[in-house]
Formats: C-alpha cells, sequence, structure tokens
C-alpha cells in the first residue's frame, strides 16, 4: 500500500500503529501487559464463580492451608483467601487507576495552561507547583484520611490530588517546546483553526507522554494505597485492599506465613507489571528515543 | 553565593507558611477535640485544660500564637503526652531516626551505586538484566512486606536476629530495619546510577580518556564517577529529609520508639500540636536539605552557576 496517496487521518493512525510494533517488539513490557490482563480477569471472574464470598466467616473452616477446597487456603476467620485476594486485586486497580485519572487530568489541565498562557500566568502557576512540591504529602494525606474518616472516596481523591504535580510539570514543558515548533506554525499558516490545531497535532503529540506517565503514576498510587491500609487508614472491613490483607497477614505470619506471602506476590506482580509497562510505553511512544 | 542563599530563604519562607497554614488549618477544621473523651469531663475541668491550651481563643488568635511560637523554634506542647513538649518529643525520636536513615541510605549508596556501574559497564549483559530485576523488583515490593519477610526468615526461623525493638540501638537489634529500609533505596540508586553512567560511558571525554589507552579502572574511577554521582546528590536530598522525620512503617513493624510513630499515633489521637510540628520539621528539613544539595552540587560541578 502506498503510504503517500492516503488521505491524512490515516497518517495519524499510521503514527499510534507504529508505536504499537514498538510496544511489542518489548518483551518484558508485553509480558507485563499479559500478566496484567490475566489479574484483571481473576479479579473479575474469581469473586463471580466462586461459591464462597469475601465477607461472611466459617468457623468450621479456620487456617485451612493452600490446596484442598481452598485453592490459597482460608484466614483466621475461615473466609477463602483467593477470593479476598481477588477482591483486594480489584480495590488495588480500582483506587490505582481512578486516582491516576483524577491526577493526569488535573495535571493535564495545569500544565497546559500554563504552558499556553505563558508570562505571568505561567511563573505563577509553577511556583504553586513548586510549593507543592515541598509540603509534606504522606503526613497530609494520613491528616486527611484521619480527619475525614476512612472513606474509600476519599482515599484515591486525596491521592489523586497530591499525585499531579509531575505531568503538571511535564505537560507545560512539552507545551512550552510544541507551541513554537515548525509544524505549528506550517499549521498555523496553513489557517487550521485552534480546535484543529488541538486535535490533530497538540493532543497527539501530548498524549504519549500523558500516557506513559499514567501508566508510571498507577503503581505508585496503588503501593501508597497498600501504606495506608497497612496503617489501618484504607478500605473498611470486611472488605479488603491488598495493603489490608498484607497487614493481617503480617499478623499472623509466625503460624501461617501464606497470608503475608499470598496477597505480597499479588501487589509486586500488579506493580511491577505497571512499572514494566510503563518503561516499554516510554520506548514506544517517546519519538526521540527511537532506536 | 550569598544572593543564591538570600533568594531561596525567600521562597522558603512562604513554602514553610502554605505548610505550617495547611497543616493547622486541616486540623482544626475537624470534628471532635483533643479533649473528646468517651467519658465526659464535668465542664469546668473541660474548660480549665482548654484555657491552659488555649483552645477557647478565636481560631485566627490560636494560629497567630502558633506562628509566633514557631518563629521561635517552639513547637508547643503536645495535647496526648501531658506535661511534654513536642521539641523534647522529637527530641526524643529524632536519634533513633538519624541512625537508622543515615546507616540505610550510607549502605544503599554504595550497593547501589556500585550496582549501578557494574551494569553500565556490562550493558544488556547478564551482570546488567539480573541485578536490573531485582532493583525493579525492589522498587516494587514495598517496605511493609520486605520488613515482615526479613522477620519471618531472620527472626522467626533461623533465629538469628531479634524481631524487633531498639535496646539504645545496638547493632543486632540495627540490622534488620537498616537492611530493610536500605532496599527500596538501593534499588532506587541502582537504576538511577545505571542511567547517569550509560549517558556518561558513552560522552566523549569518556572515549578520549580510553583512546589514550587508559585501563578501564582508572577511566571509571578518576573520569566517571564524579559526573555519574551527580544526580544522586539532588536524589539524597530529599531522601535524607526523609528518613530523618522516620518510616512510619519501619518503626511500626520493627518497634522503634522514632518520631514516625509519634506523628501516627498523634495523627489518630488529634494531637494537633503533635502532627503539625512534624509535618512543619519535615517540610523545614526538605528545604533545608534540598538546598544543602544544590550547595553540594556546584561544588561538584564547576559548571554550574547558582542562580535562580
Amino acid at each position: 500500500m502506498n503510504a503517500a496517496v492516503l488521505p491524512r487521518p490515516a497518517r495519524i493512525a499510521g503514527q499510534w500503529r507504529q508505536s504499537w510494533e514498538r510496544l511489542c517488539r518489548h518483551r518484558p513490557a508485553l509480558v507485563a501487559l499479559a500478566l496484567l490482563g490475566l489479574v484483571v480477569l481473576l479479579a473479575l471472574l474469581v469473586p463471580l464463580v466462586s461459591p464462597y464470598d469475601y465477607a461472611t466467616p466459617n468457623w468450621d473452616e479456620l487456617y485451612q492451608p493452600p490446596g484442598g477446597g481452598h485453592l490459597l487456603g482460608t484466614d483466621g476467620l475461615g473466609r477463602d483467601l483467593l477470593v479476598r485476594v481477588m477482591w483486594g486485586c480489584r480495590i488495588s486497580l480500582l483506587v490505582g487507576i481512578a486516582a491516576s485519572l483524577v491526577s493526569v487530568l488535573i495535571g493535564v489541565l495545569w500544565g497546559a495552561t500554563a504552558g499556553y498562557a505563558g508570562g505571568t500566568t505561567d511563573s505563577l502557576m509553577m511556583r504553586i507547583v513548586d510549593i507543592l512540591y515541598s509540603v509534606p504529602f504522606i503526613p497530609l494525606v494520613i491528616v486527611l484520611t484521619v480527619l475525614f474518616g476512612r472513606s474509600f472516596l476519599l482515599v484515591f481523591v486525596a491521592i489523586g490530588a497530591v499525585s499531579w504535580l509531575d505531568i503538571a510539570r511535564i505537560v507545560r514543558g512539552q507545551t512550552l517546546s510544541l507551541k513554537n515548533r515548525e509544524f505549528i506554525e506550517a499549521a498555523r499558516a496553513l489557517g487550521l483553526s485552534n480546535t484543529t490545531m488541538i486535535v490533530r497535532h497538540i493532543v497527539p503529540n501530548l498524549l504519549g507522554v500523558v500516557i506513559i506517565y499514567a501508566t508510571l503514576t498507577v503503581p505508585t498510587v496503588i503501593l501508597f494505597e497498600a501504606f495506608l491500609s497497612f496503617l489501618g487508614l484504607g478500605v473498611h472491613a470486611p472488605l479488603a485492599s491488598l495493603g489490608t490483607l498484607i497487614s493481617d497477614g503480617a499478623n499472623h505470619m509466625k503460624s501461617h506465613p501464606y497470608l503475608l506471602t499470598i496477597p505480597a506476590v499479588f501487589l509486586t506482580l500488579i506493580v511491577c507489571s505497571f512499572s514494566y509497562l510503563g518503561d516499554g510505553l516510554r520506548d514506544a511512544l517517546d519519538p526521540r528515543e527511537q532506536r | 553565593m550569598l544572593k543564591f542563599l538570600g533568594r531561596r530563604l525567600v521562597v522558603a519562607i512562604p513554602t514553610m507558611l502554605v505548610i505550617a497554614t495547611l497543616a493547622f488549618g486541616l486540623l482544626h477544621a475537624t470534628p471532635g477535640g483533643p479533649f473528646d473523651t468517651a467519658k465526659r469531663m464535668p465542664p469546668e475541668i473541660q474548660r480549665s485544660i482548654e484555657a491552659k491550651y488555649h483552645l477557647d481563643e478565636p481560631l485566627w488568635r490560636q494560629y497567630l500564637r502558633y506562628l509566633n511560637d514557631l518563629a521561635h523554634g517552639d513547637l508547643g506542647p503536645s495535647f496526648q503526652y501531658r506535661n511534654t513538649s513536642v521539641n523534647e518529643l522529637i527530641r526524643a525520636g529524632l536519634p533513633v531516626d538519624a541512625v537508622v536513615g543515615s546507616l540505610a541510605l550510607l549502605t544503599a549508596m554504595l550497593v547501589g551505586g556500585l550496582t549501578g556501574i557494574v551494569a553500565a559497564l556490562r550493558r544488556n549483559g547478564f551482570w546488567d538484566h539480573v541485578p536490573m530485576f531485582f532493583a525493579a523488583l525492589g522498587i516494587s515490593i514495598p517496605v511493609f512486606v520486605t520488613g515482615p519477610l526479613l522477620i519471618l526468615v531472620f527472626a522467626v526461623q533461623l533465629h538469628w536476629l531479634p524481631s524487633g525493638d531498639w535496646r539504645g540501638g545496638e547493632v543486632r537489634y540495627l540490622l534488620l530495619p537498616v537492611i530493610a529500609l536500605a532496599l527500596p533505596y538501593t534499588a532506587y540508586i541502582a537504576r538511577m546510577v545505571r542511567g547517569a553512567a550509560i549517558e556518561v560511558f558513552t560522552s566523549p571525554f569518556i572515549r578520549t580518556a580510553r583512546a589514550k589507552g587508559l585501563p578501564t579502572r582508572t577511566v571509571v574511577l578518576r573520569h566517571a564517577l564524579r559526573p555519574v554521582l551527580m544526580p544522586l546528590v539532588s536524589f539524597l536530598g530529599p531522601a535524607f529529609a526523609s528518613v530523618l522525620t522516620g518510616s512510619i512503617i519501619i518503626e511500626s513493624v520493627f518497634g522503634l520508639p522514632g518520631i514516625g510513630r509519634y506523628f501516627l499515633t498523634g495523627a489518630i489521637n488529634r494531637d494537633y500540636t503533635l502532627v503539625v510540628g512534624i509535618t512543619v520539621l519535615y517540610g523545614a528539613l526538605i528545604i533545608a536539605f534540598n538546598l544543602l544539595a544544590d550547595l553540594c552540587y556546584a561544588w561538584l560541578d564547576p559548571r554550574v552557576r547558582l542562580q535562580s
């Protein structure tokens, strides 16, 4: 097929296809993607299929070891660990992705506004980001969760609201450098409307960076949620995130180590996969990184 | 130089103000004061306690009083630990965190730095892929997993080391917390140093050094080491500030009496002054260590001029 005859939209699709092909050559990222897909699938399906639920105690089956009727054993209240871990994965993934979306949204808007506006507005907005950078956020989020109760919604809004700073900086830098690029000037000279220019030229160029950083924000957020849950500031019992399960497991590890290791393995798997996927996406989407 | 310091301090003051105001405002925005216990106190005792801590004054007076004390380096009395000031609590906890934190960062720098440089020298070889895989793991496995696992293996099963407690910083009691705290920093430093080293090793001045026939060891130690370690400096600033104010997880897993534990119990018990005090201390340390890192940076790299 001759690329030169194709209409313009296909050219943009081609750019994404190239990125996809680059991603496919990055083997660790592909393995990570497959593992993540598997975990998501299991997390969605297992609680639906399993005869056990995450909340009901079963006093006849306390501390069943892995294998047998319960594939991953049961906890101190006789609840099926597999179902509980899968619920934990659901919560961790949901918190991670939702909070990352919040932070990406704020970050892109803030950064792009600063970058477009330039001048005093820009320096004022970036000054605020600088100040927020030196605010100790871990203590602040702990205080927030203590103050407003352990609300599930609050945990991820709080995390999302404080993790947008990096993205804002990066998006601003990108917007600044894009604004003065030749192809933007050419587009402007051709008389494209602002909307077309943003949709056709600015957004595709920002999107790569945003996707990379969104992917890298997810594991940080998941770890942070797990950290809060470990301290007992996360979701309410009987619901459990991976952090809560690890915290429970750590209390019983002397007699029943699998209660600690199994949720820990799933947490590590998710976080590690997201980081490798982020690395792969960086190679695939960053146009300067072409090898 | 002096001008640079001055300008940085001018920015630091509003930043501190923002931190103090945020922390103060958040804590006072909550329902429930520090003396709301399940058992009801007689109203006159309640009133006299509130008067003692100035809780009966309007909020803006409390805020101004707090800022004034802060300017004099006084973080106020703790609400929870009667007759103890926040300064005293911090003074009690800080040495624990300083010992554990600096040992952990030192270990991380040595092990991580060495691993990173070796990985860069053996790029895409066995000694690159395997350590970097473990580095990726080290970043992904949180301390609250590695801490209990270390206890499980070395204390519960092998009985080599105690599982926790402080005992005035005896070496046997230090080992596990230091290792647990060092692991993520080691992994991070290894990745960072590897990246920096690859960039330096491919730059022209290293090619020149090699071209004139210097052995690899001399090239690395004499020429490459300094630029490779540069990014570490700006990383270590905030890292040091954060280990000094205590790793909450490390302290609760290993039962260490550091600042992080005071912070957590303070936040749960609404010990206003304690929580605000530690938050402000953390902010101040971050600002101070960032400044220190910038100065070190300029000292190490003569091309950097201290501006903006």
